[in-house]
């Protein structure tokens, strides 16, 4: 007690440490993009699938170019050889280089692929936003179109509107994307309900926010993982679809390439010549392959919930 | 349950009616003819197979006619095949494609029930690996790639099934494979995360406990809670199927409905067409609507209400 009473106030030195500086974060801050790429990295089979992807995107860059054929040109004193010279994969029955060709209609398929996608995106993301954000009669309406249209299987719609439209890159992808979209808006609309109800969504209108940027700016942004993955599973769908449609008979036409036409070349000369239905059904697997395992992948990363 | 079956058969008779009518105006804005080489025949002839076939009527009154046809369970006549009806035709193909696609969901479903379960039980060992990879295999590579090259190696390489045609079960057996490839993989995904969910849960340390033995805890216990969701599948594996035999029975030379409908669209045989298009769609819808219904009568705890989620 005595001891205290001595103390005076000038015996004391304010500390040099300011609290912000002792609660000063010095790792490195983990974005939500960069937790995703942490998570998918260490997935073994989503890697091997991105990589597999990127050298196929490559070489359905460079593959074409890479010797000195055009994906139509024929050579009548080269017909139906097997790997040869530069030749790697062959000619087929009309003298074209193989290689070439497969490249060129991988290019093909996965350009069609990632337009059916953006239509995906385009109609399927603003119609899903627009049901569940503003919910109540608009979404009941919205709602029971869709069951309707769900209902209507894609297969049939597709080969009726190639039957109608002259089966070109952009007609197959728009066959494709007009039946495309619902599930994307189903996923788009399932995530706006359960977002509205968030804390943030309700303190970002108490502070004024416009509609439109409620869901550019907020909203949206929360929603890209599900699309994202929806994405994911389009493209390959679409990739088989392509490859289906040409098979019978309603791929885009000669001498344009794609691996479904290909494959269905291929298909007419498999008792004799093997190996002209082999590379491009090769190639046309791994593409779906590795984008179903980068698809898994990104589920996982983007989705921990869904992990099992 | 009786108010929610009742909305359910509005919305498919609905979206029934949406798909005859885009696919009958659809149908006629395609262009070409149902006719070939127009130019060598005769104007009269023309006029007159066109009127005995009433395409000569303009669009709207073909369009009563074929509906009010259809009310009366009639889909008109083939214009390939003389004097052919439609059902007749559809008839004919379906009991092909019935069996392949029945045989393929048995097989599919038995060997990916299978497969999925062990993967489970052998979580993250290379057993879970290889059959991971199967069914990713199973779900990338298309079912023509698969047919193709059965045909072609077991058919043609080493002989041992017949490639084509149709008669004894033995030429049933290559396009069964072919489409079943996509069934193991997508059942086989499915049943083992199910089954790691069932794992975990409280019932089977119960079930440990009490002493019951492996094989009729995992049997009694975690395979048929497995099993319960899996139902949900068997609708886009429905819509699979289907897109699988339109190339598979043409590979193999199956005398089914897949062949039929690539067939009547090349030579642009309308009635044919439609005919096909409404009884897939029809057949989808109904599949589908069984299986929203069989997933609440397995599972109480799912309940059907009315449409509202």
């Amino acid at each position: 007690m005595e001891t205290t009473k001595n103390l005076t106030p000038d015996l004391f030195e304010p500390a040099e440490t300011d609290v912000k500086e002792q609660e000063q974060i010095a790792r490195k801050k983990l974005t939500f993009w960069g937790d995703v790429w942490r998570r998918f990295r260490s997935n073994k089979g989503a890697l091997i699938g991105g990589i597999l992807l990127l050298i196929i995107a490559v070489m359905a860059f460079i593959g074409p170019d890479m010797n000195p054929y055009t994906y139509r040109a024929q050579d009548y004193s080269v017909i139906n050889k097997e790997a040869f010279g530069d030749h790697w994969f062959g000619t087929d029955a009309l003298g074209r280089d193989l290689w070439t060709r497969t490249w060129y209609g991988a290019g093909i398929s996965l350009l069609i692929a990632l337009l059916a996608a953006a239509f995906d995106l385009f109609i399927g993301v603003p119609y899903g936003c627009i049901s569940g954000y503003y919910g109540g009669r608009v979404d009941n309406w919205m709602q029971r179109i869709i069951e309707v249209l769900y209902g209507i299987p894609n297969l049939v719609v597709i080969i009726l509107l190639l039957l109608w439209l002259d089966p070109g890159i952009f007609a197959i992808a728009l066959a494709m994307g007009i039946t495309g979209w619902i599930t994307m808006a189903r996923v788009v609309r399932g995530e706006m309900l359960k977002l509205k109800s968030q804390e943030y969504v309700l303190a970002a209108r108490t502070l004024g926010a416009s509609t439109s940027r409620m869901l550019v700016k907020h909203m949206l942004p929360n929603v890209m993982g599900p699309v994202i993955i929806t994405i994911m599973f389009s493209i390959p769908t679409a990739i088989f679809f392509e490859a289906f449609l040409a098979f019978i008979g309603l791929g885009i036409r000669p001498p344009e390439a794609s691996l479904g036409v290909l494959i269905e070349e291929g298909y007419k000369q498999l008792q004799l010549y093997p190996y002209q239905l082999f590379y491009p059904a090769a190639v046309l697997s791994l593409i779906m392959f590795a984008f179903n395992l980068v698809g898994d992948g990104l589920r996982d990363a983007l989705d921990p919930k869904l992990r099992q | 349950m009786g108010r929610y079956i009742l909305q359910r058969m509005a919305y498919m008779l609905i979206t029934l009616w949406v798909i005859i009518t885009f696919t009958f105006f659809l149908m006629h804005l395609m262009p070409g003819s149902p006719l070939q080489n127009v130019e060598k025949i005769p104007e009269e002839l023309q006029e007159a197979i066109l009127k005995e076939y009433g395409l000569d009527k303009p669009l709207p009154v073909q369009y009563v006619q074929f509906l009010g046809n259809l009310a009366q369970g009639s889909l008109g006549y083939s214009y390939k095949y003389d004097g052919r009806s439609v059902t007749d035709l559809l008839m004919q193909g379906f009991p092909a494609s019935a069996q392949l696609g029945i045989q393929s969901i048995i097989f599919g479903s038995l060997v990916g029930v299978l497969l999925g379960s062990i993967a489970a039980l052998r979580r993250g060992t290379w057993v879970d690996n290889t059959a991971n990879v199967i069914s990713v295999l199973g779900y990338s590579v298309p079912s023509f790639v698969i047919a193709t090259l059965l045909s072609y190696y077991v058919g043609v390489k080493w002989g041992i099934l017949p490639t084509g045609l149709w008669g004894s079960f033995q030429h049933t057996i290559l396009p069964t494979l072919s489409l079943s490839f996509l069934v193991i993989a997508t059942i086989a995904r499915y049943i083992r995360t199910e089954m790691l969910e069932v794992l975990g849960q409280d019932y089977m340390k119960t079930a440990k406990a009490k002493g019951l033995s492996r094989t009729a805890s995992i049997g009694r216990h975690a395979l048929r809670n497995a099993l319960i969701p899996a139902v949900t599948v068997m609708g886009p594996l429905v819509i699979g199927l289907i897109t699988g035999s339109l190339v598979v029975e043409q590979i193999f030379a199956v005398p089914g409905m897949g062949w039929m409908f690539v067939e009547s669209i090349q030579v642009k045989d309308y009635t044919v067409i439609m005919g096909v298009t409404i009884f897939y769609s029809a057949l989808l819808i109904i599949s589908i609507f069984l299986i929203d219904i069989l997933y609440g009568v397995i599972d109480p705890r799912i309940r059907i209400s009315g449409a509202k989620e």
